[in-house]
């Protein structure tokens, strides 16, 4: 697998969350993605981002152009936080379930709506969500 | 030692002027006019000078400076609003290093005064410079935030499309704080008006995520609550695509894919149907109408 270009945005403010998307989209857009996978690819983008700004205390993103071993390409982001971590990592990818006032889909629904998922976390320490779609 | 940099400045005011402004027509200047440019530079150049004579420090945080702060926060403005970069703005205060220096050379002749002196004269001109870019972005900052204000004020209308029937048409981003507002108006109009069924527009916006989805449910709920039915329209492909995978469940809310649509289900729920009318009168009408 091959990172072909990085680039790197703070998520710090509300209206950080917004220019993620735009940016977000303009990567998808880039990728050839269709409007679906866009459209999939902007809301994960908008709830992990969110979850880093309300859960981590705010953290970066990183996205990336990936073109893998068979030649295909794809977008991967990582998602990463200084803040408390979470404690039960299993409990938090359940749907429904939420330490905060939402509707506790965030995380899985994350998940269902990318190709890979991968969330590491230490309690205290931080928390780094890294999702991939490939075209 | 006292500085000299004052009485040298105020002998050669008038050379130092005219070397100046040519100096910064030589770096580009051409978009401020001849005459704006003279007087801005005359104006900051007498304003140094009793700055100097004023003042003991070269720091240009003390009040004795404040004149000639209030002049650069003016110059910035302008190159500001003219299009200038903050380093074109910047070029207005450092273009004044040359003259100043080379006038140091030729009237001082002892070495280590002349050392002192344009350390000076740089130390205290690279604070000005710097204040111009500081200056600069507070005018950008002021735009910004009056922008930002004139989007919260952009509140979106809650229209009454028929006798019990009111729209909501949304447009942009729905995490806002706007989103609240918007929504609160809503229910406090389908009170005002009795209303029976409402219609939440989403074609304009761009992403219905987790907590737009909450929102829009809230929503529903509490409308319900006061007797009133809501219908979401606008659900594009992409948009549903994405409810489904990301598991919000909008299973007890009615939607639709267009406000045509929407439109067509409050009237007929309000017992009431859009018909052509028919015959050759009407068809007479509509032809004499185009």
């Amino acid at each position: 697998m091959q990172v072909t270009k990085t680039e790197r945005f703070p998520i710090r403010v509300q209206s950080d969350v917004v220019v993620v998307r735009q940016k977000v989209r303009n990567w998808t857009i880039e990728l050839g993605l269709s409007l679906i996978d866009q459209t999939k690819v902007i809301t994960a983008a908008s709830e992990l981002a969110r979850n880093t700004l309300e859960y981590g205390g705010g953290g970066e993103v990183e996205l990336a152009s990936l073109k893998n071993d068979i030649g295909k390409n794809g977008l991967r982001l990582i998602f990463e936080d200084q803040g408390p971590g979470i404690p039960d990592i299993n409990l938090a990818l359940t749907d429904g379930y939420t330490s905060g006032g939402g509707l506790g889909m965030g995380l899985s629904g994350s998940r269902r709506l990318m190709n890979e998922f991968n969330i590491e976390s230490e309690v205290g320490k931080g928390t780094r969500v890294t999702v991939i779609k490939w075209k | 030692m006292e500085s000299q940099l004052a009485t040298i400045l105020k002998k050669n005011e008038s050379k130092i002027l005219s070397q100046w402004v040519e100096e910064q027509k030589k770096l580009g200047s051409t978009r401020v006019s001849n005459e704006d440019l003279i007087s801005q530079c005359t104006n900051f150049l007498r304003l140094l000078i009793e700055g100097l004579q004023k003042n003991k420090s070269f720091s240009i945080a003390g009040t004795g400076w404040d004149p000639i702060r209030r002049c650069l926060d003016e110059v910035s403005r302008a190159r500001g609003l003219l299009g200038f970069s903050p380093s074109e703005t910047a070029t207005f205060v450092f273009s004044l290093k040359l003259p100043i220096f080379s006038l140091l050379r030729q009237e001082i002749a002892d070495s280590a005064q002349l050392t002192e002196e344009t350390w000076n004269a740089t130390s205290l001109l690279d604070q000005l410079g710097l204040y111009t870019t500081e200056a600069y972005q507070r005018t950008r900052e002021e735009i910004i935030a009056r922008q930002q204000e004139e989007m919260l004020e952009l509140s979106t209308p809650v229209v009454k499309l028929w006798d019990g029937i009111l729209a909501l048409p949304m447009i942009g981003t729905l995490d806002s704080s706007r989103t609240q507002v918007v929504m609160e108006s809503l229910l406090q109009r389908i009170m005002e008006t009795g209303s029976e069924i409402a219609i939440i527009d989403i074609t304009g916006v761009p992403t219905v995520d987790t907590l737009v989805a909450q929102h829009l449910i809230k929503t529903v709920t509490a409308a319900r609550l006061m007797g009133a039915e809501c219908i979401i329209s606008g659900i594009r492909p992409q948009i549903a695509a994405t409810i489904v995978h990301l598991g919000v469940d909008l299973a007890g809310v009615t939607t639709k894919a267009s406000l045509a649509d929407a439109f067509h289900v409050a009237l007929a729920r309000s017992g009431r149907t859009v018909t052509k009318v028919g015959g050759a009168r009407s068809e007479k009408l509509r032809e004499t109408r185009v």
